[in-house]
């Protein structure tokens, strides 16, 4: 599967910086007549964070899926870094309860990683405490950290996160995007994610990239809150995201919801 | 050997081989809401059996034979997205119990126990089933072992394990293969119309005391021993066909662990 798409730099003749992790040159999608993407071409670099929004249906999921060679493109081409390491959070899918496992198992599930490994990740997402407890009893916030956490173990180059908030509170929202800047910054990684929140993530992301079936704006989120297209998809009111969200937080809370030491 | 020419050792083993295949592969059945798919399956094994006499094979080949091109029918219908599992479940299952019946009937020359095959007869299990038995299932459980942690991570999330790296198709074919076979291997003790349940009831029942998956395992397999045994005696002492008075013992323990104020486990 990956095979159909991955290419080698010489033979298409772009010219890729050494800092790219992951680009597309014009890739598009049909299935069965219908095309769901079409002439998608995007960059990452290392230590970047591009965030893909859009309204639902737009084909965000379906881009991650190509990207990361799940599904080979119709046309056009994809350039992956030799030995890229990939940490994914798909969307939160259905979990049954019938299924006895713990925090600390799902850490193993396709991997080898010692005790102590996984606790260092649990402990950098914040969610060391939980580790034995059975994962059909964590809340959203919960189990997208530990999600993440079980991302980091594989040591990515690029973590790709489809709704990262999904079934997080509100408050939880913010938080869990500081944590990801945070983990952007010591571990060099660069971040490809998905949302189709327009508020918190405007402040949290280098790039901003509006899908609909194609690329309709790509740019730094003050740019793209004023741009034409953005404001067609999502609405006049949707301009002022930006400005509500950008405040730079002075406090943090523990996952829990208590305020803790500030450490700035 | 010579315990084994006593029916009522054969049964003894026979079901206690049954009962620690299906404990581990019935874990999967229930993890994945598989249990229509395992009956849609099972249901065909009367198709299986007509097929097995026509062509003069051994049964348990015909069945599963049948159960896996049923899988293999579901998995292509899935692909196609048009129509709902269910549906596509409910069709095959009864057309596979149509023609099976149909067959049967249309081969004169055969006199078959109807009784027998639906609803089991374990007191009738010959040497060869039992190698049947022994054999497959030691293929079916070592098979099961190899495939135990990919088929973990792909039922707990499916895209992730194809995006790690595991071959998720060929894991869920295999799979497809393993309750085939010992849908197969159990018809003969349990009956076609009941032979998911063994799948089924014991590990529902172990799930209240498991906390991890090779807990559930393992305990549905005791579970299973004991439903057989409880049952196989029931079925001695009362006459009562074997397959229903193996359920009953299961269903009891179903209940037992889940209603008796059994201290609280924490998954």
């Amino acid at each position: 599967m990956l095979t159909s798409v991955e290419t080698t730099v010489d033979e298409l003749g772009f010219e890729i910086s050494s800092d790219t992790l992951i680009q597309s040159q014009n890739i598009s999608l049909h299935i069965g007549g219908k095309e769901l993407l079409s002439g998608i071409s995007i960059n990452i670099s290392k230590a970047e964070i591009v965030t893909v929004i859009g309204p639902n249906g737009a084909g965000k999921t379906t881009l991650l899926r190509l990207l990361l060679g799940l599904i080979p493109a119709s046309s056009g081409s994809i350039y992956r870094k030799p030995k890229l390491r990939i940490g994914y959070l798909p969307q939160r899918a259905v979990f049954n309860p019938v299924l006895p496992l713990s925090v600390s198992r799902i850490m193993n599930l396709t991997g080898n990683y010692s005790k102590s490994q996984i606790e260092t990740s649990l402990e950098e997402t914040g969610v060391l405490a939980l580790r034995d407890k059975p994962v059909s009893q964590l809340s959203g916030g919960e189990y997208q950290r530990v999600m993440l956490a079980r991302a980091l173990l594989r040591n990515p180059d690029l973590l790709v996160l489809d709704e990262p908030v999904q079934g997080v509170d509100y408050m939880g929202e913010s938080e869990l995007y500081n944590l990801i800047g945070d983990l952007r910054k010591s571990h060099g990684c660069g971040v490809l994610m998905v949302s189709h929140n327009l508020h918190v993530v405007m402040a949290s992301t280098d790039r901003v990239l509006c899908l609909n079936q194609h690329i309709c704006c790509e740019g730094q989120p003050k740019d793209v809150t004023q741009h034409p297209e953005y404001l067609r998809l999502f609405g006049l009111d949707s301009g002022s995201a930006l400005a509500i969200y950008s405040h730079q937080h002075d406090h943090k809370h523990h996952i829990s919801g208590e305020l803790s030491e500030s450490d700035s | 050997m010579t315990f084994l020419d006593d029916f009522f050792w054969r049964a003894v083993i026979a079901g206690i081989g049954v009962a620690l295949v299906a404990g581990p592969l019935g874990c999967f059945v229930v993890w994945r809401r598989m249990s229509y798919l395992g009956d849609t399956m099972a249901h065909s094994a009367l198709l299986g059996v007509a097929v097995g006499l026509f062509l003069k094979v051994d049964l348990m080949i015909g069945v599963f034979a049948i159960a896996l091109a049923v899988a293999l029918l579901l998995f292509f219908f899935q692909r196609q997205k048009i129509l709902s599992n269910d549906a596509v479940l409910g069709t095959l299952s009864h057309a596979s119990l149509a023609m099976g019946v149909l067959l049967l009937s249309l081969m004169a020359w055969v006199r078959v126990d109807f009784m027998g095959y639906l609803f089991g007869d374990i007191l009738a299990v010959s040497l060869n089933d039992l190698y049947w038995i022994y054999g497959g299932g030691i293929l079916i459980l070592l098979t099961l072992l190899m495939l135990w942690r990919p088929l973990l991570a792909i039922t707990f999330d499916k895209e992730l394990a194809q995006a790690e790296g595991i071959p998720v198709v060929g894991v869920q074919l295999l799979f497809m293969l393993l309750v085939a076979a010992v849908i197969a291997l159990s018809m003969k003790i349990i009956g076609i119309l009941l032979v998911t349940s063994l799948l089924i009831i014991p590990v529902s029942a172990a799930r209240r005391f498991s906390n991890s998956p090779e807990q559930m395992a393992i305990g549905g397999a005791l579970i299973g021993i004991f439903s057989i045994l409880l049952g196989l005696w029931t079925s001695l002492n009362f006459d009562t066909p074997s397959g229903p008075s193996i359920v009953i013992a299961a269903v009891l323990f179903f209940f037992a662990a889940h209603i008796l104020p059994f201290r609280q486990f924490k998954y």
